[in-house]
This record gives structure tokens, C-alpha cells and sequence, in this order.
């Protein structure tokens, strides 16, 4: 199977239909964009704002009502902390104020009624993310009623929404958690040439999805190559049943999208000169996205698996004047490692993953390795899992071992990037999070030990200065309303953490 | 980039070996000052092992190296048996989703005991190769209950990935449960109905039934009926607490010899498990309810197994071809949620080799057996640890694979600025 979630047979008949039978795996959406912190920094330089474009989606619809927690400064101390831009620091102390980093540096003095977390012999990471995730829209359980992910009735689908679908009582986001996950990105499946917008989440626990919807963050287009696609519709007789065919249904979509675009601007450029009574081109949810992606507001997250067929997608954004921020699953990326960093474009990729279906038989544990080797590489651990997202670590220090072998360890404090900086890079975030450094958002973990061991557990979980999982302390209610009262809980909840 | 063939002087491990090409008959080496896990007593460390024409023929400190034997000075590190890849495919499927490479499944739409997956088995597949190479040396071929087959999957058995011969042993597999309903008419009450009616026709081979109601062929009545004679070892795949408990009578009943296969809920009848004596061979990693006979499925189930007493194996839950490569971070995780380490590592070599009768090959180390063993370049249930020397059937194997080869060809081409 090639499902998202392909490592839990256990899922019920219409997900293992979707999935399975279909082939569909999950990938790529956009989250839409409510212009806060990040935009006012970094997607500045990203985003070509003109102000004759046409508006892709009135922004702001579907807010985020994320709130910081109001929380006293934490103040840990002591720790090996692995920064997130490479750096190493033994003995350090971390000051977390008003939902940012505040101060990193030794002996740091403690703010007035700091809580105080002695991290001696631990170790202190930026806050994971996933890239690629369909928590919520392929939740636990895998139940007919929960398949969300995949709206494959036709092959292009742009106007629909990962976050529409999002369940927050979701169970695998609350394991997630304890496996340090501070953010991800939730898709939609890759059933469909263009499967829809993606939305990058705060990993909190919240009723509705817009509790957990990241401010700023840019949304995603999640597109699909290969297999998943041709296979779908070409099992129904229609296009695209082939890889050429798969080419032709991205190129008509553009096409369509430029003549919007044009539209919108014939109109606004027309308005502006004084034209009274014009009628405006109706809005199209399909195209809105697409011409969203064409003015860089919206990014594209591409599931593509074959060397070549990424290059074909490289040329195909060249012809329509867009640029592809990440490949994910990738897993012929090695191969075309130089070209995918001269193209400033970063893969997503799995440690040990091959052999499910013909498009990942060339997948080797040294992706991410050789990715990583190219000068101006931007190599992403990803999970594409409800098991894979609990442990990202875990997967890191997979290909750590693939490193040793060759003879070429690779430091920790390098390894980090791929699950925080490059990551927080591929979803427009950068600015805010995904390093420690002082200003950006005291999303943190603490972990009990080197987090690249098997063994290591993340004993403190911070996001924007608010701890949000705490192993010192008793296993309170789980957060998913679906868990509360079932026998898992119940016994947990009866006895007293370790 | 170091190819291969000269990896391990390149390598920063620091020790080398000259261990390359393909296997050649049995080997004559020595490993010296290892830390050696035979998992028949305790870790000894600073210890050598001897291996003559293939096999173990000493385990001590401060061995002679007779003339001619290869000395390997292992620095310290872990040397255990080799690794159970787990319950799986590996050979038996080349790619998922292409059904012309798979044949892990019969879909005749018919009951079919005598169904002997073995018969498919590939011992060139790619997947045999790589998961040798990373220090698994032997699975248990596992029968699919697909859709369009039955419930009762067929036989599977135990191989080595030495690439010889399959073993001898058979064992029967049986899918209960929700995710085998459209196996059994929509409910997993009929899925016992099936399986009783099934035993009563194979220990009655002169019952008259019109062909149409027997659920069983005449060899199918003849494969389930020394099952049940013997009693042959049968792997139930179920996961719901109430689901076991009916197994448990059923095998109390009919005096069967039983595994859980799964068992995510097993934890919750621990004591009842460990009562029927029944082994469990579960996932550590299944914590989520992914389905609705997963409700109590926890990190700490392989913990409170043991804490009882059961027998515990890991397998992945899955059962592609690379889902193997992950039993060494399971049975890992399991240690981080509370098993202790001997057994983690246990329930990845000897627990396995034992509940399939393999034991006196595969799962220890001991004097006089072919050795099958692994060095590794630290704690064997780190996922950063590597293989660093594989001998299954007293051969050293090769660490090479077609991984190797297409990572040691756009190595170069990466270092050179051409992979494009």
C-alpha cells in the first residue's frame, strides 16, 4: 500500500479502499493565510505581493483562532542544546519569555517567578516538525467515516481544503506530541494531480481547527506525480492513466489559471482607469488556488517518488513562472540531489521506507544522506505517518546509522536541521520557528537523553512558551474526547507516571 | 564516498575486515574481545568466539587463533545471534502494489489449509539481500488473509536468508477480527463458526456432506487434521481482548497449540495468556486505536505482558517487504517503554526462533551449532547501529546489497556536482 497510512493495516475498509485499492497516498495542501508574524518577516521577501493581482482567496476566511497561553518564563538550565542552525551548545541555559526565546547563554539569571527546569544531562532541541502529515484528515480510527484525505472524484481538485477535513479529536496528535512535534503540515492525499490546499498546524489540543491553525503560515498546494494519480483515473478510463497524461492535466490546469489571472487583471487594471459598472470575473475555488501558487502566496508541496519525473516538474514550473518549494517522499532525490539545490528546492523524505510500490524500488537509506551532501541542499525528515510522526527522531538517527556506514558520520547538531530548520523552511515558517534563537517562538523540547537514541523520550514539550506535555508529572485525561473513557486511558489514567 | 568493497578500512568505525563478495562455503574466523550475547546466560564481555568450518566451537576469553582462521577484534562491540526480520513477506513479494511480484496471498475464494506460501519463496529477492546485510538472518514466511481468500490464510514457515533451503516446520495461519469480517459474512462471530466447522470436518473425514457445505478440500481435511493431531503451531492474527478470549477457549477446547499474532490488546487478559501459556507476537510501535479492536492499545503492552509472565516476540504489524527493517527500533521501543533490554533483544532472536521450533539454529549463540551471528557497531537495538559483520549458516555474508549499489553510484556523482 501506498497510503498515508500505509504502516496501520488496522485501518478499516473504506481508508484500506481509498488507500489501498485506489493507491492513494496523502500529500500537499496550503494552508491559507492570515498575514501575521511570519508574513510581516520572512514570506516579505517570498511573496511578490502586486497590488493589481487579483485576490486569490479574500483574505482572511477561515482565521486562525490560535491564542499564545499566557505562561510564566521557563527558565532551563544546563542543557546540551542542539540549536537548530547547526550549532551545539554544552552546558546551556534557555530562557523562554512571553512565548519567545529570550536569552540563550550560560548562567543565564532567572525573571522573577521563572519556573526552572534543570536539564543537566539532558538535551534541548527546537520543536519537531512534519512537513507531512494527514492527522485529522486520515485519523485514528481508521474508520469509513474518518477517510477525509483524498477528494478523488476527479483528478484535479485544487479547491479543496486539508483543513476542511481536520478532526482535532484526532488521538495520533496528542502522541505526536510526546515525540516533540510542535508543528506540522496536514495534506491531502495524492490520489489527484492537484489533491488540494494544505494547512500547517500548532500541535494543540483544541475543538475546532482553527484553535490550531499556525498563524501566518502560508497554505500549500499539494500536488501528485506518478503511480497514484494515473492509477486512480486510469483504472476509470479517463485521463490521466499515464505519466504523459499525468504532464497534461498539470499543464491545463495552468493554462486555465493564467487566463484568470489575466482576467482578474484586465478587470482591476480597467476599474483603475476609471471604468464604472464592470461586472468582476466570477470566482473559481479551483483557480483562486492556482493563481494563488502562480503569485507565490501558496506554496507547492509535490509528491513525487522518480528522479526524472522531478525534473519534468522543475521544467513544467519554469514554462508557467512558479517555483516548487518541496518534493516530498522523494526517494529518488539522490540522484538529482545538484539539480534540486540549484533549483533552492527542498525534499521531503523518509529513512527506510522502500519496495511498496514500483516508484520507490530504488529507494535507499542514504537519501536524505546524499541529498543533504549537495551545496545549498535543504534535506527534510518526514513521516507520512501516524507511527512515523511519533518518532522523527528516531528516523533522523536511521539515516545517521546509513551515515556511519559510509564512514561519513553526520553530528547531531546537523542531523536537527532536517527535522526543524529545512522543514520550518518548506512551509514558509522560518522566521518564526524552527531554530533556537532569541526571538522566535519558544517552541521547545526537552529530551531526556541524546533524542537520536531509540530510548530517548521528550520529557518537556513548549509551544510559543507554554509547556504542553510534562512527563514529571501524572498522566492527566488524554486530550482526544474520543480516548477519554476507553481502556487505554482508563488504565493509564489509574496509575501514576513512571 | 568509500565503495563498498573497501568500506570498512575507509570507515570511521576504525577496524577492518576483509569481508566482501558473495558468501563462500563455511567460514573459519575468530571474534575477539566482543561483547557477546549469547541469550543463553548473561553478557560477557572481552569475550571471543570461535567458528570453525561454519560453526560455533568456542565461546571464552583469550582464545587461540588456529592457523588459517580469519581474526576479527571486534573492539568491545555487541555480538548477538542474528535478527528475526518478524513475520513477514520478505521473498514472498518483490513490490506491493504489483500483483504479478506478490504471492503472499490466495484469493480462490475458498478455505484453502493446505495453501504452503513457501512454495513462492524467492530466495534472490531483493529484500532478502538488504535485510541480510542489515543483520536479519532468518523470518517466518507469513500467508495473507486477503479479500477474495479465507480467513484460515494457509501455511507458512521459517527460512533462512543464507539462501538455502526452507526448514522443515509448518505453521498455520488464521486472521480474526473486524479487519477479517468480509471473510466470514460480515461478522467475526461466524469467523469461529468457520473455524469449528472446519476442525469438526477434518477430524471426521467420513462425515457425508454435500460438496457444497464442506468448507474443506480432501487435502485441506488432511493438513488441518494433523494440525490438530500433532498439534501443529497455529498464529492467530487478533488484537481485541474479547476477540484472545475466545481464542483461548477454543484452544483449550480443541487442544491446540496457539500465538496471538497483534494482540494490541493483549495486555488487558495478560494473566489469562499467561495462564494458557499462549506466546504473543506483537508490534511495540501499535499505540494508536487504528481500528476499533485497537481501543487499548498502549507503548507498555510488551512491558505488562512480560510482567505477567507471557512469552513475548516483536513483529511488525505490517508485513512488507521493508517493514522488516524495523524490529530493531521496535523491540528498542519497547525497551524505552518499559521492557527490560535482555528481553527487548530477546523478543528479536531467541523467543522467536523457540515458539517456531527453530531454536536449535536460529536466536542463541552455542557450541557446535552453524553460527549465525551479528556484529554490530554499537547497541544492537539503536536504530544509528549498523551490521559490521553477518554470518547466517556459518558463511560470513556479504554487506553489500542492491542499496549499496545504487547509493555507491550517486555518491560519487553527488560529491562530483553531477547528480542531475
Amino acid at each position: 500500500m501506498n497510503t498515508p497510512n500505509r504502516r496501520n493495516p488496522g485501518l478499516a475498509l473504506a481508508v484500506v479502499l481509498c488507500s489501498t485499492l485506489l493507491g492513494v497516498s496523502a500529500c500537499s495542501t496550503t494552508g491559507a493565510v492570515a498575514k501575521s508574524d511570519v508574513a510581516a518577516t520572512k514570506s516579505a521577501a517570498r511573496t511578490r505581493v502586486e497590488p493589481s493581482s487579483p485576490p486569490s482567496t479574500p483574505a482572511p476566511v477561515y482565521p486562525s483562532t490560535y491564542k499564545v497561553v499566557e505562561a510564566p518564563p521557563t527558565l532551563i538550565r544546563n542543557a546540551t542544546l542542539l540549536t537548530g542552525t547547526g550549532e551545539r551548545l554544552e552546558g546551556t541555559d534557555l530562557l523562554l519569555r512571553d512565548g519567545k526565546v529570550a536569552a540563550i547563554g550560560k548562567s543565564l539569571a532567572a525573571p522573577t517567578g521563572a519556573r526552572i527546569i534543570d536539564a543537566s544531562g539532558r538535551w534541548v532541541t527546537p520543536g519537531i516538525i512534519d512537513v507531512h502529515s494527514h492527522l485529522g484528515v486520515y485519523p485514528s480510527p481508521g474508520v469509513e467515516a474518518h477517510s477525509d484525505g483524498n477528494e478523488a472524484t476527479a483528478p484535479a481538485t485544487p479547491q479543496v481544503w486539508a483543513e476542511h477535513s481536520v478532526w482535532p479529536q484526532d488521538p495520533g496528535f496528542e502522541a505526536a506530541l510526546a515525540g516533540g512535534i510542535t508543528t506540522l503540515q496536514v495534506l491531502p492525499g495524492s490520489a489527484n494531480l492537484f489533491g488540494g490546499r494544505s494547512v500547517v498546524l500548532k500541535n494543540v489540543p483544541s475543538v475546532t481547527y482553527q484553535g490550531m491553525k499556525f498563524p501566518g503560515a502560508p497554505q500549500g498546494l499539494k500536488m501528485a506525480c506518478g503511480e497514484n494519480p494515473k492509477r486512480v483515473y486510469g483504472n476509470r478510463r479517463q485521463l490521466p492513466s499515464t505519466r504523459m497524461g499525468n504532464v497534461a492535466g498539470w499543464r491545463a490546469q495552468w493554462i486555465e489559471a493564467q487566463e484568470y489571472q489575466r482576467d482578474w487583471r484586465q478587470y482591476e487594471a480597467r476599474t483603475a482607469a476609471g471604468a464604472k459598472d464592470l461586472r468582476p470575473p466570477k470566482r473559481d475555488l479551483r483557480l483562486e488556488t492556482l493563481a494563488g501558487v502562480l503569485r507565490g502566496e501558496i506554496l507547492i508541496q509535490h509528491h513525487c517518488y522518480r528522479a526524472d519525473e522531478m525534473a519534468i516538474v522543475l521544467d513544467m514550473a519554469r514554462e508557467f513562472g512558479y517555483k516548487v518549494t518541496a518534493f516530498h517522499h522523494a526517494t529518488e532525490a539522490y540522484k538529482i540531489a545538484n539539480l534540486l539545490a540549484e533549483n533552492n528546492v527542498c525534499a521531503a523524505m523518509w529513512a527506510d521506507w522502500w519496495g511498496f510500490k514500483m516508484e520507490s524500488y530504488d529507494a535507499i537509506p542514504e537519501n536524505a544522506l546524499l541529498v543533504d551532501a549537495a551545496p545549498g541542499s535543504c534535506a527534510i525528515v518526514h513521516s507520512d505517518s501516524s507511527e512515523g510522526i511519533q518518532r522523527l527522531n528516531q528516523e533522523t538517527a536511521k539515516i545517521m546509522g546509513a551515515a556511519l556506514r559510509m564512514g561519513q558520520p553526520i553530528k547531531p547538531e546537523h542531523a536537527i536541521t532536517w527535522l526543524t530548520r529545512n522543514a520550518a523552511r518548506a512551509l514558509g515558517i522560518d522566521a518564526v520557528t524552527g531554530t533556537l534563537e532569541v526571538g522566535k517562538n519558544a517552541d521547545v523540547v526537552v529530551w531526556n537523553r541524546d533524542p537520536f537514541s531509540v530510548y530517548a523520550l521528550a520529557d518537556q514539550v513548549f509551544i510559543d512558551g507554554n509547556i504542553r506535555l510534562d512527563r514529571s508529572r501524572p498522566l492527566g485525561a488524554p486530550e482526544s474526547d474520543f480516548l477519554l473513557g476507553q481502556p487505554a486511558t482508563v488504565a493509564a489514567t489509574s496509575e501514576t507516571a513512571p | 564516498m568509500t565503495r563498498f568493497a573497501n568500506f570498512w578500512s575507509a570507515c570511521a568505525l576504525g577496524i577492518v575486515l576483509g569481508v566482501a563478495g558473495t558468501a563462500s562455503a563455511a567460514d573459519n574466523l575468530l571474534i575477539r574481545n566482543a561483547t557477546v550475547h549469547t541469550l543463553t546466560s548473561e553478557a560477557r564481555g572481552d569475550t571471543d568466539v570461535l567458528v570453525r568450518d561454519g560453526r560455533i566451537v568456542e565461546i571464552g576469553r583469550n582464545l587461540a587463533a588456529p592457523s588459517g582462521v580469519r581474526v576479527i577484534d571486534a573492539q568491545g562491540r555487541p555480538v548477538t545471534p542474528g535478527i528475526f526480520a518478524g513475520l513477514t513477506r520478505v521473498g514472498l513479494e518483490e513490490i506491493g502494489l504489483e500483483s504479478t511480484t506478490g504471492d503472499h496471498a490466495q484469493r480462490l475464494g475458498q478455505m484453502r489449509p493446505e495453501f504452503d506460501v513457501s512454495l513462492a519463496y524467492n530466495p534472490a529477492a531483493m529484500s532478502v539481500g538488504v535485510h541480510r546485510s542489515n543483520g536479519l538472518t532468518f523470518t517466518v514466511l507469513t500467508p495473507g488473509a486477503a479479500s477474495g481468500g479465507s480467513l484460515v490464510a494457509g501455511l507458512g514457515a521459517p527460512v533462512s536468508f543464507d539462501g538455502s533451503a526452507i526448514l522443515p516446520q509448518r505453521i498455520l495461519f488464521v486472521d480474526l477480527g473486524g479487519d477479517a469480517n468480509d471473510l466470514s459474512g460480515g461478522s467475526r462471530a461466524a469467523q469461529f463458526m468457520l473455524l469449528r466447522q472446519a476442525i469438526v470436518e477434518a477430524r471426521a473425514p467420513n462425515l457425508v456432506m454435500v460438496h457444497d457445505e464442506r468448507l474443506l478440500s480432501p487435502s485441506g481435511r488432511q493438513v488441518l487434521l494433523e494440525f490438530l493431531k500433532n498439534p501443529g503451531l497455529i498464529v492467530f492474527d487478533v488484537d481485541r481482548a474479547a476477540d484472545i478470549r475466545n481464542v483461548i477457549r477454543m484452544v483449550r477446547e480443541e487442544k491446540l497449540r496457539a500465538v496471538i499474532r497483534g494482540g494490541s490488546e493483549a495486555w488487558r487478559i495478560a494473566d489469562e495468556l499467561a495462564g494458557a501459556q499462549i506466546p504473543v507476537i506483537l508490534d511495540p510501535l501499535v499505540n494508536l486505536p487504528d481500528s476499533f479492536d485497537d481501543l487499548g492499545a498502549t507503548l507498555e503492552n510488551a512491558a505488562r505482558l512480560r510482567k505477567a509472565g507471557v512469552t513475548v516476540a516483536i513483529s511488525m504489524r505490517g508485513s512488507e517487504v521493508d517493514d522488516a527493517g524495523k524490529v530493531r527500533q521496535a523491540a528498542g521501543n519497547a525497551v524505552a517503554h518499559g521492557m527490560s533490554w535482555a528481553d527487548g533483544l530477546a523478543a528479536i532472536t531467541r523467543v522467536p526462533a523457540e515458539i517456531f521450533g527453530i531454536g536449535d539454529r536460529f536466536g542463541s549463540l552455542a557450541i557446535g551449532r552453524p553460527a549465525d551471528l551479528v556484529m554490530w557497531s554499537g547497541d544492537p537495538l539503536e536504530v544509528s547501529s549498523a551490521a559490521m559483520l553477518v554470518v547466517t549458516n556459518g558463511v560470513v555474508q556479504s554487506l553489500e546489497s542492491r542499496h549499496s549499489a545504487l547509493r555507491d553510484r550517486y555518491a560519487e556523482r553527488v560529491r562530483n556536482g553531477t547528480a542531475r
